[in-house]
């Protein structure tokens, strides 16, 4: 059954080169060995809960019952560099910090400064410094210059994973999108047929060129294993269960002639209401994250070794506990950095404190950390892209946004 | 009128013509529409009937999460929400495949979407459809703040954002329980619902507006009428409150009506409202003219939304670009089934699921928007590679079941031909099959567009 639209792509010429196994090549020449996921967290992570830094003397008063006990206490967060700890439901990450493959960066923020989550993601997204400021995402304008002149194929070198792609992978490189198969596929000749059809479609045509590519990448690397929706789960967009695709993402950015940048969503941050604690609702999310960065590097194999992820999410949320046992939406939060080329092992933070004058007007956790500072340097140090260009193009009117340094293995 | 603006009226703000309905609108398209929107065609479609209200089904699961201790409870009420999610669902989608007043069903759809609650959040798997119903069908010729009050009203929204349990912090209860304000209805209203995000609010009128709303809750188990909306004075925040410059002096239930009355007359909620419309309604960016107008009416008429529907039908932008609009999966599978003459049968289990998964593996389950801001509405949010490789497969599945006894050029003939491309015409003309012949128009752009 897979084979088909596999057969159909071949069959049309469609592939640029193929294998004497029969294998699609999608690159004609891979831009770049580095892999560089971004995991975006909608509905605002809570980075207080999940790296809580329990050596802030203002933090237990604060948090109240939301707060965790200290590490080695009974159901205590496990530790991390003696200020900062980690939820237990994210066990997974503890391990790859210890291993040097993790870093948190805290007290981090976009430059978006108001709580709304649509502006908030857009921005995100964006890479704009004022929402709604540009209208493609910034990981696809970067996708632009991964080829450098060296004229490397960079078209499909990104992959989005869900029916539909994220803006931060929208503009003008085309991208790959996939999702886990669960309808019968259509006859080979009718897509033929179609693809006349759309030829003349300037949104039709493109995406389901680009469907068809995808699709026999997926079928070739990912076998037949992929048409099973129990295994999988089904094409919901964006995902909430994170591992059953983030374990093939792996696989497909591993294959030598596949995608070398993917972006995957995940759903269920927005914990207004009975957020819980070491147990819970934001728990059982977090948990689901580890479990999915876990997945990530287990399918990417040797390649973890070349691989940079970021954990980002739009804002974080405030300190104090709401009227509901929930937080609402605040300011600075956490993001993670995970991949053998990340220099891990530590918490990045310039600590604002959680003293009454320390606080974003005075309810969030202030931000000390520009994000784009931090995705810069996986920009230039890990891509290896231009900085003039990251500073023109990708992140624009981010030339005073200093690099974060050191947070990516020389 | 041209048989084009037939299809501008069956396609964009219809849901697909089922057979004939091309031809019957093509006589005067603008008043096929108008009769649709008539208080007199408002009645509540007979697959609704019997459904259980929202109030009835959050009070059986405020007594559930009371006895949490027997697990048997738990797993009952679990799957008796599925059961009920599954027949709003079906029933929902039945009444949009069958209806004879499709602009109708879409403004319900455009305003339940625009009112999003999402199954997203498991407690309104027995409630959302109900919402639609409840708080959403009786309004969408009426007027917008008579639709803003049922649905701040409504226990599935109170519930998808959190109001029911937000304690006034200085209200009696607040003070006794050590409870406070939970801020996610009042922003959501404001942002989504009302003004729009640069509407012109601070997070200081977020947190007014919360306390406004403190008290709009849930009646809990405890009482025989569990389940209803309620306004508990102990629970709301005394003392005044001052929202977008104007106090609202200390009075209870009131201040949140009065305040409705506000942002519904609120120049930003017009704009807003209009924009969305346009957007809907015109094109993936809404000709700022066509908004204006739009917006216009909204203010002159106190937000009167059937006479802003028929503003709606009368802009010109709306009709000079006929295939300016690309489906959303929800929109692509009832009109395909539309078009195939479908006819569910409520209680047909193979036809609800059918039509069920049909949505769900396009990407739009019933009722389970990503977020509160409800699903989104241009092309490049719906079709990337994968989605138009799901939309194919799905139509050519669908061609191949409803073949026998279907005549692909009447099909042809009934959909697209007033705007269909030469080639198009052609490949279905030569199709080796009739699956095949249908399955191409269905899959055309210009069947995927409206």
């Amino acid at each position: 059954m897979l084979s088909r639209r596999k057969m159909f792509a071949l069959g049309a010429g469609l592939m640029a080169a193929t294998s004497l196994a029969g294998v699609p090549v999608a690159l004609a020449r891979a831009p770049t060995d580095r892999r560089f996921v971004v995991v975006i967290l909608r509905g605002a992570l809570d980075g207080l809960a999940a790296v809580p830094p329990y050596a802030d003397p203002d933090y237990r008063s604060l948090r109240g019952g939301l707060a965790l006990p200290d590490p080695n206490a009974e159901d205590g967060m496990l530790g991390l560099d003696g200020r900062f700890g980690l939820h237990p439901a994210l066990a997974p990450l503890q391990a790859m910090y210890q291993a040097h493959e993790l870093a948190v960066v805290h007290a981090v923020a976009t430059p978006y400064r108001s709580r709304s989550h649509f502006d908030g993601q857009d921005l995100l997204e964006s890479g704009a410094d004022t929402p709604h400021g540009l209208h493609d995402g910034w990981l696809n304008r970067a996708l632009g210059l991964l080829g450098g002149a060296s004229g490397a194929d960079t078209t499909r070198a990104g992959l989005a994973v869900g029916q539909s792609v994220p803006l931060m992978l929208r503009g003008k490189t085309p991208v790959a999108s996939w999702a886990p198969d669960d309808m019968p596929p259509a006859d080979p000749d009718f897509f033929d047929r179609l693809g006349q059809l759309y030829a003349a479609d300037p949104v039709f045509g493109p995406a389901l060129k680009e469907g068809l590519k995808a699709q026999a990448m997926a079928d070739d690397v990912l076998g037949e294993s992929m048409d099973d929706p129990k295994t999988y789960g089904r094409g919901a967009r964006p995902i909430v269960a994170l591992r059953p695709a983030a374990q093939a993402v792996g696989k497909l950015l591993a294959a030598p002639a596949g995608p070398r940048v993917a972006v995957l969503e995940m759903l269920g941050w927005d914990t207004h209401a009975g957020q819980g604690a070491a147990t819970g609702r934001l728990a059982g999310v977090m948990k689901g994250l580890g479990e999915g960065l876990e997945a990530l590097k287990d399918g990417l194999g040797p390649e973890w070794r070349q691989t940079a992820v970021a954990v980002v999410t739009e804002f974080g949320r405030t300190v104090a506990i709401n009227g509901t046992n929930g937080t609402d939406h605040g300011t600075g939060t956490v993001a993670f950095l995970a991949g053998g080329r990340i220099a891990g092992g530590r918490v990045i933070a310039n600590w604002p404190g959680l003293g009454p004058s320390q606080l974003f007007e005075g309810r969030d956790l202030a931000p000390t950390t520009d994000l784009r500072a931090v995705l810069k340097a996986l920009l230039v140090e890990h891509l290896q892209l231009p900085q003039d260009g990251v500073e023109r193009v990708v992140f624009p009117n981010s030339r005073d946004v200093a690099q974060l340094r050191d947070c990516v293995r020389a | 009128m041209s048989t084009r603006d037939a299809f501008v009226a069956v396609h964009r703000f219809g849901l697909g013509p089922r057979p004939g309905e091309l031809d019957r609108a093509a006589a005067d398209p603008k008043g096929w529409l108008k009769r649709q929107i008539d208080p007199a065609a408002a009645a509540l479609p007979p697959q609704f009937a019997g459904l259980p209200g929202g109030a009835e089904r959050m009070g059986d699961l405020l007594r559930a999460r009371r006895d949490r201790g027997d697990p048997g409870a738990q797993k009952l009420i679990r799957e008796s929400f599925r059961e009920t999610y599954r027949q709003e669902a079906s029933a929902r989608l039945a009444v949009q495949v069958t209806s004879a007043a499709p602009f109708r069903e879409r403004l319900v759809a455009f305003w339940s979407n625009h009112f999003t609650v999402s199954v997203q959040r498991p407690p309104l798997f027995g409630t959302a459809g109900a919402f639609e119903r409840e708080a959403i069908r009786p309004y969408v010729t009426g007027r917008f703040s008579d639709m803003l009050l049922a649905v701040a009203r409504h226990p599935a929204m109170l519930v998808y954002l959190d109001n029911g349990q937000s304690f006034g912090p200085d209200s009696l209860a607040g003070l006794r329980q050590h409870r406070g304000l939970n801020e996610n209805l009042a922003r959501e209203m404001l942002e989504l619902h009302t003004l729009g995000v640069d509407g012109g609010y601070t997070q200081t009128d977020v947190r007014e507006l919360a306390k406004i709303l403190t008290g709009w809750t849930v009646t809990p188990p405890r009482f025989p009428d569990a389940g209803q909306f309620r306004f508990f004075p102990q629970i709301h925040e005394p003392g005044p409150k001052t929202l977008l410059g104007v106090v609202y002096r200390d009075d209870d239930a009131l201040e949140a009506e009065t305040a409705f009355q506000a942002l519904t007359r609120h120049p930003a909620t017009a704009r807003h409202v209009a924009t969305k419309l346009a957007r809907h309604f015109i094109s993936d960016t809404p000709p700022q003219a066509a908004v204006e107008r739009l917006a216009r009416v909204f203010r002159d008429t106190d937000g009167n939304l059937g006479a802003v529907s028929h503003a709606l039908i009368e802009q010109p932008e709306a009709w000079a670009n006929p295939l300016a609009k690309v489906k959303t999966p929800n929109e692509f599978v009832v009109a395909a089934l539309r078009a195939t003459d479908f006819a569910p049968q409520s209680g047909d289990d193979g036809h609800a699921k059918m039509m069920i998964n049909a949505v769900r593996g396009l990407g739009q389950a019933p009722f389970n928007a990503p977020s509160p801001a409800g699903w989104p509405d241009t092309a490049a949010d719906w079709i990337s590679p994968e989605s138009v490789l799901r939309r194919a497969d799905w139509a050519m599945a669908l061609a191949g079941r409803m073949a026998p006894g279907h005549d692909p050029d009447r099909l042809f003939e009934a959909t697209i031909a007033p705007v269909a491309a030469h080639a198009t015409a052609q490949a279905v003309a030569r199709a080796p099959s009739r699956a095949d012949a249908m399955g191409l128009v269905l899959a055309s752009a210009e069947f995927q567009r409206r």
